[in-house]
């Protein structure tokens, strides 16, 4: 499986879920950090099951997230 | 070991500046999208926008390339006086439903007639959104609006327009279509169709447009799910996605 993780841009989210609702493996969550302007903002899991399909940053209206591949460049 | 890529990020023809739009706003999704295909053009030197007036007046606070302002609905003429003094740029307008089909009928109907080479980029919320949500040309049989609170009621306030389909009738107009952003499959299909709008002026097509049915949640009174669950039903029910006109 491909692997990824997202970075979130704390005072660029408005919490709209949108990106939660994208996630086929419930990578995202809402958290209880407010921003600057007063929303609640979303957080990245991490628990190893994002797969950077980028999803979560296409629709992301406020151009929020950043995705980032995780290249496996030696096999154990 | 591993290495690290970025596959996906902000485009650069974002500024820095985070967008003042409500949450989960249809505009600030089209305002990245036309931020990307700027970016994969590489146009950022030579486009030209013109922001309306409603909520995307601050436009060009949020793109990192040149946007004028012009009156409510004049858009398109101020695009098209851009465009006849400096053929060589790429000049679109950017305009929400109030603006492009109420106040500023007259001006795309014309501009459109005209067949001007520039490309539009038409926000069909179904009210306007700056004001208070008030009725616009573009709102639902039965929605409730402020200035409709028992909903439209088609003897009092007509029909609700559609003005791609108005517009399809027009020789000068060369390219329609209307698309959606509610999920991640119609935000890459409505990206190509913004693409080829823009293409085609390059291309020297000319006259095109294309309507995005947008969500407007704050004044909606629903979330940004619920909204674009909207969208997906009564409105594009209403409002038919996909080409209206394309004349190769
Ligand atoms: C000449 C003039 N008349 C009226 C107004 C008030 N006004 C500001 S925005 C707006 C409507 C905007 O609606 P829309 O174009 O649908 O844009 P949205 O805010 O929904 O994106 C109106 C009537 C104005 N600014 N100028
Ligand atoms: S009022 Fe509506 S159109 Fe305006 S920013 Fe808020 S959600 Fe968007």
């Amino acid at each position: 499986m491909r692997k990824g993780r997202i970075i979130i841009e704390v005072d660029r989210c408005k919490g709209c879920l949108l990106c939660i609702a994208a996630c086929k493996p419930k990578q995202i969550k809402i958290s209880k950090k407010m921003n600057k302007t007063g929303y609640n903002i979303v957080e990245f899991c991490d628990e190893g099951k994002c797969n950077a399909c980028t999803l979560c940053g296409i629709i992301c209206p406020d151009a929020a997230i950043e995705v980032i591949e995780i290249i496996e460049t030696e096999k154990k | 070991m591993s290495t690290e890529k970025t596959i996906y990020k902000k485009p650069t023809s974002l500024t820095d500046r985070p967008f003042t739009y409500c949450w989960g706003c249809g505009h600030s999704t089209i305002h990245k999208l036309i931020a990307e295909i700027v970016d994969e053009l590489g146009i950022r030197e030579t486009i030209i926008g013109v922001a309306p007036v409603g909520c995307a007046v601050f436009a060009y606070d949020f793109w990192n390339f040149d946007v004028t302002e012009a009156a409510h609905g004049r858009a398109p003429v101020v695009a098209t006086a851009i465009k006849r003094v400096h053929p060589g740029k790429t000049v679109f307008c950017y305009q929400g439903d109030g603006d492009l089909a109420s106040i500023g009928m007259a001006e795309i109907i014309h501009t459109a007639n005209r067949g001007e080479n520039i490309t539009v980029i038409f926000i069909n919320n179904t009210n306007y959104g700056m004001t208070g949500g008030q009725l616009a040309p573009t709102s639902l049989i039965g929605q409730v609006t402020t200035t409709s609170p028992n909903g439209r009621d088609v003897k009092n306030y007509g029909y609700p327009i559609r003005v791609s389909e108005l517009l399809a009738q027009f020789e000068g107009v060369k390219y329609l279509e209307r698309v959606k952003v509610t999920d991640a499959v119609s935000v890459i299909k409505a990206k190509k169709v913004i693409k080829k709008a823009f293409m085609n002026q390059i291309n020297g097509v000319g006259f095109s447009m294309v309507e995005v049915l947008a969500s407007c949640p704050a004044n909606w009174r629903k979330d940004p799910i619920e909204s674009n669950e909207m969208i997906d039903g009564e409105i594009s029910k209403y409002y038919q996605v996909g080409v209206i006109k394309d004349v190769k």
